[in-house]
């Protein structure tokens, strides 16, 4: 049984919100699978599981807002057959100890979980008590020294909720108490697949079990309508089967509403990100003659949809330069500068209704123009609509953010930390330019960097933004 | 080719010491017996008293100088009489031939075979009958082999010598009789790989060694039935080879695994467990074992055979997971 955590999603993520489940308990999850799309300040997100296995049940209910690392939801190596009795039910009740009086008994406690209170201390056997029993130790009081959580205070917080559960369980009574079907695993999938209820199925397996030929067979007659007395025919149950009854807001909506808290966490990242990292900034202007007329040849051949436009070289050039000077390239963290050996280029997007995220085009320096151009436009319309993931936010290792197209002429960016560098690119123009003792007109692009001289210096950064010029003097081969 | 069981083992070894000079066979009785099941007989003659060496009633001290053989350079072949006779040199094997490539830091390896007979149904008494390859089958730097066809017998051999590991070939005595036919030119064979023997749709029956032809009956029966098996000859069991284990039990969704070994904590139970971990979605009822009875084997034929796996245990065994007439 694993806990899945809400992961973080940035550097300044602290917490998330849950607006969706995309699984449902029952469900069997791979590595990399979707399970949830949460709310940061900044955009929505589509968050993939760590652990294969079945998602055994949520330790949260949708709109609920909890801090990076808090468990959202249990992934059983193997399927939870009845789904127990959540044990997260237990630390949610403040379990009294001996020397503090239990709560009156009238008093509801509302069923949120503990609020983040500094940490009791408890010795790592007591926290593994704890976690075995499935109680928090953050719940408890500590009856030993110095109020440190003992082993006894977390056995009576789990015999109390033990006893709680099964109180409650047979308050309710047998509604509660589902019969379970007994059923094979292969049964149980294909019954999923089909939309296939195993209630109530005669069972012809070994011991009366439901097999998968049962299922079938109740799935064909259900199709046909033609079994009398049969079950009530299956609906495709959908995700939403789940019953997640909490209120549920588009994910547009949520988009849309965020521009205050998305200013408020820019803000402070940045005031991070100036307060810690002493940028330098150098600037050049690169002469895209070549870049342009090469780029307009080659369009020339194309249909419109699938045409070049001068970003995709820019963006191309810049990763291909990172690559070259790893000094840009990476995260400082924990006061060590670590190189990252692949290009993950963040670009920033604006969104429509205010504000930025930068995601990765992941190994950018490796990807063609055409292949470029098409991951740009996927994760600019993904970041548009909310639909970005976790690697996608967490990944750049350098940006480059591009105010070309709103007639800005230079950009200085802040550095998104732990990342090292940001690459500034303005409007493409077209200037009165000199070469070789003539005078023509060429167009061109002001690119800025900003760099952690931590890391690097005007030495390397200007070798950094030349090398981009370079690259550009040979489109054909970027 | 009509060939038995036992003489594809011995035109094995023949093989292989004309194959290679550091080939050599040691062992009780090998030399002037021919070998307590008859499997060396001539060799001595063909090959000389070098290099069919006859030992002392000590498998601690001949397994112990088989070891030291391999780390010399030879290839040797040690054969034990019975399975439970090697338990006598089971620090030799688990102490020393399993660890000495780990241990030294991966600069010995030892290229030693061990022979040896397993199984029961010979009425050969409880201290000859029992069938512990799954015991070994436990140990990391051991490499378990099988072999129940005649095909494998002759061919496993080779291909074992040239691991530069330790190789541990379980022939099961029932099986030295065995009459067939073999290829002419009948020659190594690979050892990663299970064999399906019988591609079927409704059960796997997975086995190896001595169950294998119960096994075959079993699921001609089952056919006379209507329940259509497969049948994997494992082959090697350790390392297992999950992809066909798994891949079989994908397509049937049952499985019944039969092995002369004790249930618990047995090969058979490695084998349940392995389908539980990775292929739980797939099965469609309980995987079942057929294995023998948890008692020394008996002398009496009767009780003996009560004892061991059967046609018709495992029969049962497939109609429970098939459900049809259970």
């Amino acid at each position: 049984m694993a806990d899945f955590r809400m992961p973080s999603l940035g550097a300044d993520m602290e917490h998330g919100k849950v607006v969706e489940w995309l699984v449902k308990p029952g469900d069997y999850v791979h590595k990399g699978d979707l399970v949830a799309a949460v709310d940061t300040d900044k955009t929505v997100m589509d968050i993939e599981s760590f652990e294969e296995g079945v998602v055994a049940e949520f330790l949260v209910e949708i709109g609920d807002t909890v801090e990076v690392g808090t468990p959202i939801a249990r992934i059983a190596a193997t399927p939870a057959g009845p789904i127990p009795a959540p044990p997260e039910q237990s630390p949610a009740v403040e379990a009294p100890s001996a020397p503090h009086p239990a709560p009156a008994p009238g008093e509801p406690k509302a069923p949120t979980p503990p609020p983040v209170q500094q940490a009791a201390s408890a010795s790592p056997p007591v926290r593994h008590l704890a976690h075995t029993l499935g109680v928090d130790v953050r719940s408890l009081h500590g009856s030993g020294r110095n109020g440190e959580v003992i082993r006894a205070d977390v056995e009576r917080a789990a015999g109390r909720s033990v006893a709680e559960v099964r109180a409650t369980s047979t308050a309710q009574g047998s509604q509660t108490q589902e019969p379970r079907v007994r059923s094979s695993p292969l049964s149980r999938r294909v019954a999923a697949q089909l939309g296939v209820d195993l209630k109530g199925l005669p069972g012809t397996g070994p011991g009366g079990a439901v097999t998968e030929a049962d299922v079938r067979r109740a799935a064909g007659a259900a199709a046909t309508g033609t079994r009398e007395g049969a079950p009530p025919p299956p609906q495709a149950q959908p995700a939403e089967a789940a019953a997640q009854t909490a209120p549920r807001q588009s994910r547009k909506a949520l988009v849309g509403d965020k521009a205050g808290t998305l200013r408020r966490a820019v803000g402070s990242l940045m005031a991070r990100s100036k307060k810690e990292i002493p940028h330098y900034y150098l600037a050049t202007t690169l002469d895209l003659a070549a870049a342009t007329a090469w780029m307009q040849s080659v369009n020339q051949q194309r249909p419109v949809s699938s045409r070049l436009v001068p970003s995709a070289l820019l963006l191309k050039a810049t990763a291909l330069a990172a690559k070259e000077v790893p000094d840009m390239n990476g995260f400082f963290t924990r006061g060590e500068f670590r190189p990252s050996r692949s290009v993950h280029l963040g670009v920033a997007v604006a969104l429509r209704r205010g504000g930025l995220v930068a995601p990765a085009l992941h190994e950018a320096e490796t990807l063609t123009l055409d292949e470029l151009m098409d991951q740009l436009r996927d994760l600019v319309s993904r970041a548009r609509a909310g639909r970005l993931q976790r690697a996608e936010m967490a990944d750049p290792t350098i940006t480059v953010t591009n105010l070309g197209d709103l007639g800005v002429e230079s950009v200085y960016g802040v550095i998104y930390p732990p990342q090292v560098a940001m690459v500034g690119l303005g409007k493409v123009l077209e200037q009165p330019w000199a070469r070789d003792g003539m005078l023509g007109v060429r167009h061109v692009v002001k690119a800025t960097l900003s760099a952690d001289h931590r890391v690097s210096d005007g030495l390397r950064g200007g070798r950094f933004l030349s090398r981009i010029d370079e690259l550009l003097q040979r489109p054909e081969e970027l | 080719m009509k060939s038995t069981y036992r003489e594809a083992v011995r035109a094995a070894l023949r093989d292989a010491m004309r194959r290679d000079e550091r080939v050599f066979l040691m062992g009780e009785d090998v030399g002037r017996y021919g070998g307590g099941f008859a499997v060396s007989l001539g060799l001595l003659e063909e090959f000389g008293p070098e290099r069919v060496r006859d030992t002392p009633l000590s498998e601690s001290g001949f397994v112990g100088a088989g070891i030291g053989a391999a780390l010399g350079g030879m290839r040797p072949v040690v054969e034990i009489m019975t399975v439970n006779f090697s338990l006598l040199a089971l620090d030799q094997i688990v102490n020393n031939a399993a660890t000495l490539l780990h241990m030294s830091g991966g600069q010995f390896n030892v290229p030693l075979v061990i022979r040896m007979t397993t199984g029961a149904g010979r009425q050969l008494g409880a201290q000859h009958s029992h069938s512990l390859e799954g015991w070994y089958a436990h140990i990391p730097g051991l490499r378990i082999l099988t072999p129940a066809t005649l095909a494998d017998a002759r061919g496993m051999l080779w291909t074992a010598l040239e691991d530069p590991d330790p190789v541990l070939i379980f022939e099961h005595g029932s099986l030295y009789n065995v009459a067939g036919e073999l290829e002419d030119d009948a020659g190594p064979v690979e050892l990663d790989k299970a064999a399906v023997l019988r591609p079927g749709t409704d059960v796997t029956l997975i086995t190896y060694g001595g169950t294998l032809a119960a096994v075959l009956d079993a699921a001609d029966q089952l056919a006379g039935e209507g329940i259509d098996a497969e049948v994997i000859d494992l082959r090697v069991l350790r390392p297992l080879d999950d992809g066909t284990i798994l891949g079989s039990v994908g397509r049937t969704h049952r499985a019944v695994v039969v092995d002369e070994g004790w249930r618990s904590g047995s090969i058979s139970a490695e084998i349940a467990a392995r389908i539980g971990e990775h292929a739980f979605f797939d099965l469609d009822a309980p995987v079942e074992r057929v294995c023998s009875e948890e008692v020394p084997v008996p002398y009496a034929k009767h009780m003996e055979l009560a004892a061991l796996p059967s046609a018709e245990r495992v029969v049962a065994a497939a109609r429970r997971a098939v459900g049809a007439r259970g």
